[in-house]
């Protein structure tokens, strides 16, 4: 089990620096350079050309590539050029409030989806497991942002219940009003992102559900005499949830990730608001922190993927 | 036969249906059968003709809404049919053990072979955790498999096929049930390993007393192992009798074929027998009439019965269908 994971460790070392020099690279073939935005009309090209030569702009690639990691490393990944304010600053911001939202949204999304799954699988083509299947097909069959622009409709402006935009209400100032204020602004986006989010687990439980109770080992247990209850529990149960908890690590980079509708159609600011506006903007600093960013998170999860299932499955293990 | 009184499993016209598309098929027709303490019962037939279906339904493994069965299965005097879920649970793994086909598929991937082996323990008997870990060591012991220490502490996939063939086998036998039922347990394992593993049941057997029902195509394993042979065709036993009698005097054209179909070492002839054609699908299945018929069509119809039945030609030897009685290989013929 700890071999595993320290292999995978190790493996992720080289992939991470594979990534930075492309995200580099990438950042250095866009247009513009970190004067951009700060030159006047008036300044003279010697000036400018004075400026790069002083920033290093015209030294190799692999320099400039050394000095980018060593501000990495300080947490320096430069100004943004539409807020003139540090991009660390800035995503840390957006990355609570994202945390806020995408925690939640998970929580509700597995909360709802794994019991629903379980039954519906466990009780195929009966009453409940049709109402279920309705459920998860209308579902799909909706876009989501046509969902989640009802929802905000209905809720938010003929009944009024939720706030419609922003994280946190302007007027809270004690840290009690804050959270509170917080939590009233995350739960319409985050349950109707729940709402879309469960119909992937509840299809796909539903199926291995179904599948495992017709596998030649619950057949095996049944044979044993095992009743029937406990073979849901025993044998049933952990082995459809192996797909499940195997996926749960990549859910974890869409937790930082931000869901682009939901906060857009909501104004809610999160990364992937962040994410859309910098690119309208060409707001290539923070472009380039949030690509290095999501790659990262990307390689974490699938890190933590690989370890969740090394650790539910014995087949994975490496000897 | 002789000892009539002392079977223990008694399967009377039993009948099993699957639905398809709203209506029931016969997968297993009107089928007779008793099986005796320390006997070796041997249920043979190509795939698809039932045997599976067979056992599963004495199990009573079959999904009741998806399945209809018809008849009677006595067992220790009670009709196993008329029992519900409950009272099958307290027979099953304790009374009746059953060995199945692919030893891979058989076992749970996610838990430890020693946790299986025990599984059946937990439910009928009222061992302590260190009386059943003792057991399931004797159990790996008595299988054969060598570092039992080591091995209940393993996962299915870190064994060879033969290995968990012997844990199938292990986890069949823990409460020593009166009857086994092993279902092709020799199909997926190489010869060296089959011998062995047919040894191994039959040295279990003679230590339960145990009666066994040994469902498989291979007449090999047969002749090495049974005391009475069921040939099965579409559901239908369509020969039953002795080892003895249904191999040198078969007498139905199906169980001749069979026989003729396997490789002979002192034959001149390299070419094997083929049976023309395959067991119908239970939608294309005849229900009247001779079922073979259609597989031997040089066969006049006047041969046939119009309601094949069982016929007694000597004690204990039964056929079905006239059929056998003038029948000639068509290169005889």
């Amino acid at each position: 089990m700890w071999k595993t994971v320290l292999r995978r460790v190790l493996i992720m070392i080289p992939e991470i620096i594979i990534l930075s020099i492309l995200v580099f690279l990438l950042a250095k073939a866009m247009p513009g350079d970190p004067f951009t935005g700060s030159i006047g009309p008036h300044t003279s090209a010697a000036q400018i050309h004075h400026l790069k030569e002083a920033a290093g702009l015209y030294n190799p690639w692999y320099e400039q590539y050394w000095n980018w990691v060593v501000h990495l490393f300080h947490g320096n990944l430069g100004t943004s050029f539409q807020y003139q304010e540090p991009v660390t600053r800035i995503i840390g911001n957006r990355a609570i409030n994202t945390l806020w939202l995408a925690v939640f949204a998970m929580v509700l999304t597995y909360a709802i989806g794994i019991p629903m799954g379980l039954y519906a699988g466990r009780n195929q083509n009966k009453i409940g497991d049709t109402i279920i299947r309705v459920y998860t097909f209308v579902t799909m069959s909706i876009p989501f942002f046509v969902i989640l622009v009802l929802g905000l409709w209905i809720f938010g402006y003929v009944l009024g219940w939720f706030p419609t935009t922003g994280s946190v209400s302007a007027t809270a100032n004690s840290g009690m009003a804050t959270t509170l204020s917080r939590l009233q602004h995350i739960v319409l986006p985050g349950l109707l992102a729940a709402l879309f989010g469960t119909v992937n687990i509840v299809q796909y439980l539903r199926s291995e559900v179904i599948d495992a109770k017709g596998s030649d080992y619950v057949r095996t247990a049944r044979s044993k005499g095992v009743p029937t209850g406990d073979v849901f529990r025993h044998h049933i149960l952990r082995n459809s949830l192996l797909p499940i908890a195997a996926f749960a690590g990549y859910s974890i980079t869409g937790l930082l990730g931000g869901s682009l509708y939901t906060e857009m159609v909501f104004s809610y600011p999160g990364m992937g608001l962040l994410f859309l506006n910098s690119i309208s903007y060409r707001d290539y600093t923070v472009i380039t922190a949030l690509v290095l960013l999501y790659g990262i998170l990307n390689l974490f999860g699938t890190l933590l993927s690989d370890i969740i299932l090394s650790a539910v499955d014995p087949r994975v293990r490496i000897q | 036969m002789a000892d009539e009184e002392n079977h223990f499993l008694k399967i009377e016209d039993v009948s099993t249906a699957f639905k398809i598309q709203g209506k029931y098929y016969p997968a297993v027709s009107d089928v007779s059968l008793d099986i005796h303490n320390d006997e070796i019962v041997a249920i043979v037939g190509e795939s698809g003709c039932g045997k599976s279906t067979l056992a599963t339904t004495i199990m009573g493994l079959h999904d009741p809404a998806e399945t209809k069965i018809g008849g009677k299965i006595e067992f220790e005097d009670q009709d196993l049919l008329t029992l519900n879920e409950d009272q099958m649970n307290k027979i099953r793994g304790a009374k009746i053990g059953m060995i199945f086909q692919d030893p891979l598929s058989a076992l749970n991937p996610l838990k430890r072979i020693g946790d299986q082996i025990q599984e059946g323990l937990d439910y009928h008997t009222k061992m302590t955790e260190a009386e059943k870990k003792a057991r399931v060591l004797e159990l790996v012991n008595q299988v054969g498999i060598p570092h039992p220490e080591r091995v209940i502490r393993q996962f299915p996939h870190e064994l060879s096929g033969g290995m968990r063939q012997r844990v199938v086998i292990a986890i069949a036998i823990a409460c020593k049930p009166d009857l086994m039922i092993a279902d092709e347990p020799t199909t997926a394992l190489d010869v060296t390993i089959q011998a062995q593993i047919l040894d191994l049941l039959k040295d279990i057997q003679k230590e339960n007393h145990a009666g066994i029902i040994l469902i498989t195509h291979d007449l090999g394993v047969v002749a090495e192992t049974a005391d009475e042979v069921a040939v099965m065709y579409a559901g239908q036993v369509v020969e039953k009798g002795s080892a003895k009698q249904i191999f040198d005097n078969p007498l139905h054209p199906y169980t001749r074929s069979l026989l003729r179909s396997m490789p002979q070492k002192d034959s001149e002839n390299d070419d094997l027998y083929v049976i023309e054609g395959s067991v119908p699908s239970l939608q294309k299945m005849p229900q009247d009439g001779c079922k073979f018929a259609p597989r031997i069509p040089w066969v006049p119809a006047s041969e046939h019965e119009a309601h094949p039945t069982m016929h007694e030609v000597e004690p204990g030897h039964r056929v079905r269908c006239t059929c056998y009685k003038n029948f000639k290989f068509q290169d005889e013929a």
